[in-house]
């Protein structure tokens, strides 16, 4: 378990880069929009990011529990229910959790 | 009655109509964000966190899929390093949020500096959505909305996971496919094929090269590869680029 000194650090260095993202740009604005690299890098990093998230999360899932197939079949329970029901997140998130939570306790 | 009071009357109605009109366009995104700030307080619960983790984390990151991602790495107590990089790399979409969002409307130093620290991905895009409409009062209603909403939600979460009798097994499934949806959103051009299979690359590789630290090394590597693409072709399409550097 995590002592509270630790807690604190976590909360201070997640508060100082998250700020820092949002607030900086406005003062930097022109060079910003100016710059190549950046305006290139704002459209190839997201899905990447997003995709190396997905994996990562599914698998300290698939560690923790053990069940790669019903992990597999939650993730495309997922992906199935977002690009068919018209994209609501909440929806798929739930269908796809339930499924998870469904095949884990009937394996 | 002078014109003084007449005019002073007009502000005010027309403040509390833009307020209203503020939360009512803070409603649709908060639908969302509700049930996800309780699905991330039921996970700070299960884990065995304290519980203020929930609201504290939600007032001082203030970025949901970030906050949820936290849950995990907290119980694990990794390295503040590795929490840094991840929280610079995830939330650094916000970068681009300014480029467009009407900051400008908001007059007061602390008013700025809270439409700042609020400017969550909810806020990017309902103002995206609406360009032009946004006046302080307004703008100031949407993003407290959404505030109230998400820290809201995580102690409601707090408030079911201590009446849950136990874990839920398999819940920690849904920051997954919070994930997966995401990516889905993210990439519906080919263009961003390229990018997806060096984010492939760069899992495959963190996961050979350092199994203890998947995510850690998977951002670099996949960062590096990014670099690694945009010299390539920068350097391919120099004479094509040339005339509008």
């Amino acid at each position: 378990m995590p002592d509270p000194g630790y807690l604190l650090a976590v909360l201070a260095t997640v508060f100082v880069i998250t700020f820092a993202l949002r607030a900086l740009p406005f003062a930097v604005l022109r060079p910003l929009r100016q710059s190549r690299f950046v305006v290139t890098m704002a459209t190839w990093l997201p899905a990447g990011i997003l995709a190396i998230l997905a994996a990562a999360t599914w698998q300290s899932t698939v560690a923790a529990d053990g069940q790669t197939v019903a992990a597999l079949i939650a993730v495309v329970v997922t992906a199935a229910v977002h690009l068919t029901c018209g994209r609501r997140t909440l929806l798929s998130v739930g269908l796809g959790t339930l499924t998870y939570i469904g095949l884990l306790s009937v394996l | 009655m002078t014109p003084v009071t007449d005019s002073e009357q007009i502000a005010e109605r027309t403040t509390r109509s833009e307020i209203l009109t503020g939360l009512r366009l803070s409603l649709p995104a908060g639908l969302g964000m509700f049930p996800l700030g309780v699905a991330f307080g039921v996970l700070v619960i299960q884990h065995g966190l304290p519980w203020w983790v929930a609201p504290a984390l939600s007032f001082l990151a203030y970025a949901g899929s970030l906050e949820l991602l936290l849950v995990g790495m907290l119980v694990a107590v990794t390295p503040i390093a590795t929490i840094a990089l991840t929280t610079f790399l995830v939330n650094f979409r916000h970068v681009f949020y300014a480029f467009s969002f009407p900051l400008r409307t908001v007059r007061g130093k602390v008013a700025r500096l809270y439409s700042m620290y609020a400017l969550t991905d909810e806020s990017f895009a309902v103002t995206a959505a609406a360009p032009g409409s946004w006046t302080q009062p307004r703008l100031l209603a949407t993003q407290v909305a959404f505030q109230v909403y998400w820290v809201g939600g995580g102690l409601a979460g707090v408030a079911l996971g201590t009446l849950l009798p136990g874990p839920i097994a398999g819940l920690e499934f849904a920051l997954c496919a919070l994930f997966v949806t995401l990516t889905l959103d993210a990439c519906r051009s080919r263009a961003q094929v390229p990018a997806l299979v060096l984010a492939g690359v760069a899992f495959l590789l963190a996961l050979v090269l350092t199994p203890g630290a998947v995510l850690f090394t998977a951002l670099l590597v996949f960062v590096a590869l990014l670099v690694v693409r945009y010299a390539l072709s920068r350097g391919t399409g120099r004479n094509r680029e040339s005339t509008d550097a």
